[in-house]
């Protein structure tokens, strides 16, 4: 009775993809807000760029939309890196050498656009019907679930590996300790003959890239796209995953991801199942509501989240102590 | 080009002006861009509808419009009663959650928190109200001719003039009154403002009742004109802080001119590029400013 085991696999691998997912994007906006202290409100519009880019890049031709160039998946992400990258550090440019509340509406303009871009141009997006077709990892396993399921756990959970590491070095390394300062004490960090408007700048683009990345993976992992999946409730979602995992450790925001990502996963299957179905526009408003709440509660109460932000130190340093 | 774009432009500014003088204050006041600020707006709209319908069954006994003007007289006691409501709603949000954090270490979670706030009350409201489209009046108006070729509706010609009543009475109360020299004194300098004598509290929960209470006449203007929905203040909430910014953030004439601005250039991109553009509008002039003169029209160097 190999059946018994199959639904559970495949659900078990597509919650942990979708969580891993989301912890990328989390990562992205930890690398602006939890370390550079960067306030991005249009979280969701980053995510739609790098979806879109990936999307149009690789599925194959098509008279619906722009596109159809079919060009191999590996291209499709590292672009919607760069493209959504490139338009933080747009955003960033205009911004960031004023206040920060400046950064917070420009970027909560930029998701309003992209959204109004993704549902009417249509020669450039396919509209309101999105994009289908968009080609997924490890097409050839598709006959055998289970293999196919877990090959795509393993890309993704690989995937996120490997920005962990780099963003946990980083966070050690000379540039992570000079963003904080910054955070910290923005004189002190220009005495020591640091441009802050350079490095927030650096941290802003390398925080959109990951979210245009994990956009595009999330687009190949579902093999569709449409405009409604990024309306601002998404950059709520990772704002509250950021808070309650504990901004500033990216420990915490991969936890806070699956957290969250679990409460909204299992409060909609509840949904679904009690809430008769006249009553479930209203229970899905709820479900918001209890989000809304959570996120400002945690910001009153306990801003340093699940799991804080660590003391990092230099590896050197560490090394040091030790031989003491 | 039709000409009637000018009168769809002024009502659409005049609306946008009365949300962007609450956030200009709120900005330069409190000193943080209110996330929640077109909530007030839905939550003034909702609260009109709600009080109106009362009055309507209970005192009124119908709700036909007054004249020529499809707003019922339920309506016009009811618009007062809601901007009231507004007002304390958004004194309760300082209440609960804004007083907290006033002063925190990082200013910017306050920003974060009202951004929290604005889901969390819109998904209220769709909870009570559900998200289908609510009407003030069903009736249809018939645009009259009014000058030089331009035609409007009665309703349109009336909330024009409540608009315009609204902003010179704003105007007058922060240039002449003493609650108004103190708003602009806690703007400029808190402390000093404290040590003057001024009761910084005091003005801090006046800006925002006086913020929701216009908000609350923009969110009834909006229903009159459109239609009743949980999204119809966040949607105007880019328009918001664009014509603040535009205006100079503090400036209350800025944000009206700056409301302006944008109420026309959205009348002129619906008839060029179509009303799916519309939106585009304030996020351009946003970028437009920030590139040419982040201060905006009226204030000075951020």
């Amino acid at each position: 009775m190999t059946f018994d085991l199959l639904g559970p696999i495949a659900y078990g691998s597509f919650f942990l993809v979708m969580a891993l997912l989301n912890g990328v994007v989390c990562l992205g906006l930890n690398v602006q807000w939890g370390q550079t202290g960067l306030f991005n409100v249009g979280v969701a519009g980053f995510v739609a760029i790098g979806a879109y880019v990936s999307a149009i890049l690789t599925t194959p031709p098509s008279n619906g939309h722009l596109g159809g160039f079919a060009l191999p998946m590996a291209v499709g992400w590292l672009s919607a890196a760069v493209v959504a990258g490139g338009a933080s550090a747009f955003v960033g440019g205009l911004t960031l050498r004023l206040r920060a509340d400046y950064l917070a509406i420009t970027t909560f303009g930029v998701a309003v656009v992209v959204q109004l871009v993704a549902l009417n141009a249509q020669w450039l997006t396919g509209g309101a019907f999105g994009i289908a077709f968009i080609p997924r990892p490890f097409e050839s396993l598709a006959s055998t679930p289970v293999l196919y399921d877990l090959a795509n756990l393993a890309l993704v959970a690989a995937v996120v590996l490997a920005i962990y590491v780099a963003l946990e070095r980083l966070a050690r390394s000379p540039w992570g300790r000079v963003l904080r300062a910054i955070r910290e004490n923005e004189r002190a960090a220009m005495a020591l003959g640091k441009s802050p408007t350079r490095y927030r700048l650096q941290a802003f683009a390398l925080g959109g890239a990951l979210m245009g990345l994990a956009g595009a993976m999330e687009a190949h992992f579902i093999g569709f796209i449409a405009p409604e999946s990024y309306l601002s409730s998404l950059t709520f979602q990772v704002w509250a995953m950021l808070i309650v995992g504990g901004s500033g450790n990216n420990r915490g925001a991969l936890l806070g991801a699956a957290v969250v990502w679990a409460l909204w996963t299992v409060s909609g299957l509840v949904i679904s199942d009690v809430v008769p179905a006249t009553y479930e526009a209203r229970a899905a408003a709820l479900r918001l509501v209890a989000i809304g709440v959570l996120l400002a509660t945690m910001i009153v109460l306990r801003p340093g989240g699940l799991i804080g932000e660590r003391a990092l130190v230099s590896r050197h340093v560490a090394d040091a102590d030790k031989r003491l | 080009m039709n000409p009637q774009v000018v009168v769809d432009g002024l009502i659409n500014g005049a609306l946008i002006g009365l949300g962007a003088i609450g956030v200009t204050l709120t900005y330069s006041i409190l000193r943080f861009a209110n996330f929640a600020h077109g909530e007030f707006i839905t939550f003034g709209a909702y609260a009109a509808m709600a009080i109106a319908g009362g009055v309507a069954t209970l005192v009124v006994g119908s709700d036909a419009g007054l004249g020529a003007l499809s707003i019922s007289p339920a309506l016009i006691l009811a618009a007062p009663l809601a901007m009231a409501l507004t007002a304390g709603f958004a004194l309760a949000l300082d209440r609960i959650l804004f007083a907290r954090l006033r002063g925190a270490s990082e200013s910017i979670s306050i920003v974060m928190a009202s951004f929290g706030a604005s889901m969390a009350i819109r998904a209220a409201i769709e909870f009570v109200f559900t998200s289908r489209p609510a009407y003030f009046t069903r009736d249809l108006q018939i645009a009259r001719p009014i000058a030089f070729g331009l035609k409007a509706t009665p309703n349109q010609i009336a909330l024009l003039i409540v608009a315009g009543v609204l902003m010179v009475g704003v105007h007058l109360l922060l240039s002449r009154t003493q609650i108004g020299r103190a708003m602009r004194a806690v703007s400029e300098n808190p402390a000093l403002a404290r040590a003057a004598g001024v009761d910084v509290d005091m003005t801090i929960r006046f800006a925002w009742a006086l913020g929701g209470a216009l908000a609350s006449a923009a969110g009834v203007m909006l229903g009159l004109l459109v239609q009743i929905r949980p999204f119809m203040g966040f949607d105007l909430l880019l328009p918001l802080f664009a014509a603040a910014i535009l205006g100079g953030i503090g400036s209350v004439p800025g944000a009206f001119a700056g409301a302006l601005v944008i109420g026309l250039g959205e009348a002129l991109t619906v008839q060029l590029a179509g009303a799916e553009w519309r939106a585009a509008v304030a996020f351009l002039v946003l970028i437009a400013v920030l590139l040419i003169r982040p201060s905006g029209m009226a204030g000075r160097p951020a």
